[in-house]
């Protein structure tokens, strides 16, 4: 005889299935679903019923109201998204988002994941973001760096520090993993040192405090002493990332080289590197998550970034009243990175782990 | 010459005195040219600014300061400020992320939606923003004359004001650390194998020893009132101002709610990690053996979650009381914010840099140390893993 699969169950016979099996379960989904209706309900109301969108009012109409004040963000969003960059010029500073978001994006594509690809993509990037915002060569009038400002000097000082931060930790994992014990030791030092201390403080040192240390020539400006540090930060940490992969290698591999006749460089570059960067992956775009969030800490030592341009957006003047929306504008520019940077990395997480099996 | 250098061992040393002798090197160059610029300032350098009195004020303390303090006891002051808003902000980040990582964990799928929506939304902005924007909120909100009222509470722009009882200082602080023991005693009670009773049968000891405990903090407080005042003060609007009650600076509550919130996201994806790996076998073996499902969690799916949640939880609980140096966004006198109020006015760089490392150094080795002493009391013992 034959038996038949159980008829599907019924719309609502499913429904009763996963939110109303026992009592505890069925009050948990209405406790659930009263909070979400109700903060939905806030949200849609605030957002977008009783929200102003047009600046024709101005700051009036919108006081008046009783929803967000959109016309805010209409009325001031060159100044949070580019700062103090002179007006005309704004569309270079949109550009130079544009490729760093573009570089960003190749980079995730595993086709560009060899050693000298990804140098590429980040380096003609940079370059193109850097001549695009300071300009002086190709007809682009010159603009300097404390004009910089809003969300392209965000993206400088993210992917700069990517960029000095990210071999600077493979050197650092390299000489911590030494055979010698003096240099692994004091390279340890180093490391555990930075990573005991805020990165505000960090920043607050190389932006104040290492000018007295440093001899007039090689002070060089602000920002740059600032993404040093912020490139050190990044290092100690990622340093024990990569160390941490390395770990993870086979020691028979390294001996397999070794066996070979290939030299320490080959060794490195070609059987060891490339094995602890596929184990470090996930952990390393964490690492970038976390340093693309930790760039807002620049505000602190005096930068014009989008934090501050924002803050400066409805500090001044009539807009006083209009704080929550700028920051929620703010908060959804970081949302939107830092959400699809770590949606990506939690998808290469679930990639890998299936091609192990 | 060329001989020596050939010999692996006499190459090895060269390299490594190489490293370190240019590493030192380089850390000694910065310090001489600082001292040198700092002498051309006219500043000595040394540590006896410590003991001259430091001109400014702080706007949050817990221990009596005045502008004739020494700078020592500043920055005694900034540790204990950083450490009590860092206690704090765990305690509340624990809370929320307990919650919200139990939430992610529970059957109903409507509670996981919700714990994922506020991991989503939280994690991924930065916590200085959070922590901008709460200062802003409370600082929008309206002056005294016409704050908003609840249960006796006060929110005002210049802070919120909590009723608080009328006792003497330290007798208030000798009441907390009754407290703190009615909850700690019973716990350590209920696990350590100092005692001959099993572990299941020490419930009488337990409510006893927080009964009395209880007991003790109760005498402390009424022993230590105030003469001549109500035992609980009550907020109130006098004139143009607020009186009485406890007053906690916007400072302080906009960056406890952010490291609260923000804070309370890791942690419950710390949480829900905890309870993920937790075999299902064993939860089953339990209900099998026939206790009630609250028996379950208490006995078995809890302390498992814990020992692997307590590594990682530790890692976190560093990061957030590093986190507290983000007072110096908002004005709050941290620890931090003290150091660099120094250096802008006694100019002793190097000496306060030092502080500086020193003070965040046992800060988090003390933490490290704290939860490794931990982790080993309840990591589990001897060998689980038989056929």
């Amino acid at each position: 005889m034959e038996i038949g699969a159980p008829p599907a169950p019924g719309k609502l016979e499913d429904l009763k299935r996963r939110f109303f099996a026992t009592p505890l379960q069925a009050l948990m989904s209405l406790i659930s679903l009263a909070i979400m209706a109700f903060i939905a309900w806030k949200l849609l109301n605030w957002a977008v019923l009783s929200a102003v969108f047009t600046t024709s009012g101005g700051p009036e109409a919108c006081q008046a109201a009783a929803g967000a004040c959109w016309s805010v963000i209409a009325a001031r969003w060159r100044i949070i998204l580019f700062g103090l960059y002179p007006f005309e010029e704004q569309w270079r500073s949109a550009l130079a988002c544009v490729a760093v978001v573009v570089m960003t994006v190749l980079s995730c594509i595993p086709p560009f994941w060899t050693g000298r690809r990804i140098a590429l993509v980040w380096g003609v990037g940079t370059t193109v973001f850097y001549v695009l915002m300071k300009g002086g060569v190709l007809g682009l009038p010159f603009v300097g760096e404390e004009a910089w400002g809003g969300l392209a000097l965000t993206l400088f000082i993210f992917v700069t520090t990517c960029l000095i931060g990210f071999p600077l930790a493979i050197c650092l994992a390299l000489l911590r993993r030494s055979e010698l014990p003096w240099i692994s030791r004091t390279t340890g030092l180093i490391i555990d040192g930075v990573r005991s201390l805020p990165l505000i403080s960090i920043l607050f040192t190389f932006a104040i405090v290492l000018p007295f240390a440093l001899p007039q020539w090689l002070q060089g400006d602000k920002l740059y002493r600032v993404i040093l540090g912020s490139a050190l930060f990044f290092s100690a940490y990622q340093a024990e990332i990569v160390r941490g992969g390395m770990q993870g290698v086979a020691k028979g591999q390294e001996e397999a080289a070794m066996a070979l006749g290939m030299r320490y460089w080959q060794r490195i570059g070609r059987i060891l590197l490339p094995q602890a960067m596929r184990n470090a992956l996930p952990a390393t775009i964490n690492q970038f998550v976390i340093s693309f969030k930790e760039t807002s800490l620049v505000v602190i030592v005096g930068f014009f970034e989008i934090l501050a341009s924002g803050n400066a957006a409805y500090g001044t003047g009539e807009w006083r009243f209009a704080y929550v929306e700028v920051y929620t504008f703010i908060a959804f520019i970081y949302f939107v990175f830092v959400f699809s940077l770590s949606r990506y990395g939690a998808f290469l997480e679930r990639r890998m782990s299936v091609s192990e099996r | 010459m060329s001989s020596l250098l050939r010999n692996q061992k006499v190459r090895n040393a060269l390299l490594q005195v190489l490293y370190v002798g240019s590493i030192g090197a380089l850390v000694l160059t910065g310090v001489v040219i600082a001292r040198r610029n700092l002498a051309e300032q006219g500043i000595t350098s040394g540590f006896d600014f410590l003991f001259k009195s430091t001109g400014w004020d702080v706007n949050f303390t817990l221990l009596p300061a005045t502008a004739n303090d020494p700078y020592w006891w500043f920055f005694l002051i900034g540790i204990t400020n950083t450490l009590f808003l860092g206690t704090v902000g765990l305690i509340l980040a624990t809370i929320v992320g307990t919650i919200v990582g139990l939430a992610r964990t529970s059957t109903n799928e409507l509670a996981q939606l919700l714990g994922r929506t506020y991991v989503d939304i939280f994690r991924n902005i930065p916590l200085i923003l959070q922590v901008f924007f709460w200062y802003a909120l409370i600082t929008h909100l309206p002056p005294p004359r016409a704050a908003h009222e609840a249960w006796g509470f006060l929110l005002t722009s210049r802070g919120l004001y909590v009723p608080f009882p009328n006792v003497g200082s330290v007798a208030m602080a000798m009441a907390l650390l009754a407290l703190v023991a009615a909850i700690a005693l019973p716990l350590w009670l209920g696990s350590t194998s100092r005692l001959s009773q099993a572990i299941g049968q020490r419930r009488g000891i337990q409510f006893a020893t927080a009964a009395a405990a209880l007991a003790c903090a109760a005498v402390i407080l009424a022993i230590g009132r105030l003469p001549h005042a109500p035992f609980i003060d009550f907020p109130a609007l006098q004139g143009l101002n607020l009186r009485g009650g406890l007053r906690i600076p916007p400072e302080f509550s906009a960056l406890a709610i952010g490291i609260a919130i923000y804070g309370g996201s890791y942690i419950a994806e710390i949480v829900r990690g905890g309870f993920k790996s937790v075999g299902k076998g064993q939860m089953e073996a339990a209900l099998s053996l026939g206790l009630s499902p609250w028996r379950v969690f208490t006995l078995v799916r809890l302390p498992l979650a814990l020992r692997a949640m307590l590594p990682i939880l530790a890692n976190q609980y560093v990061w957030l009381m590093k986190a507290t140096t983000m007072g110096i966004a908002v004005g709050f006198t941290d620890f931090f914010m003290i150091v660099a109020l120094t250096i802008n006015h006694s100019g002793q760089t190097l000496e306060v840099i030092g502080i500086l490392m020193a003070g965040f150094l046992a800060i988090n080795l003390s933490l490290a140390a704290l939860f490794n002493r931990l982790n080993k009391a309840i990591a589990l013992k001897g060998n689980q893993l038989r056929g």
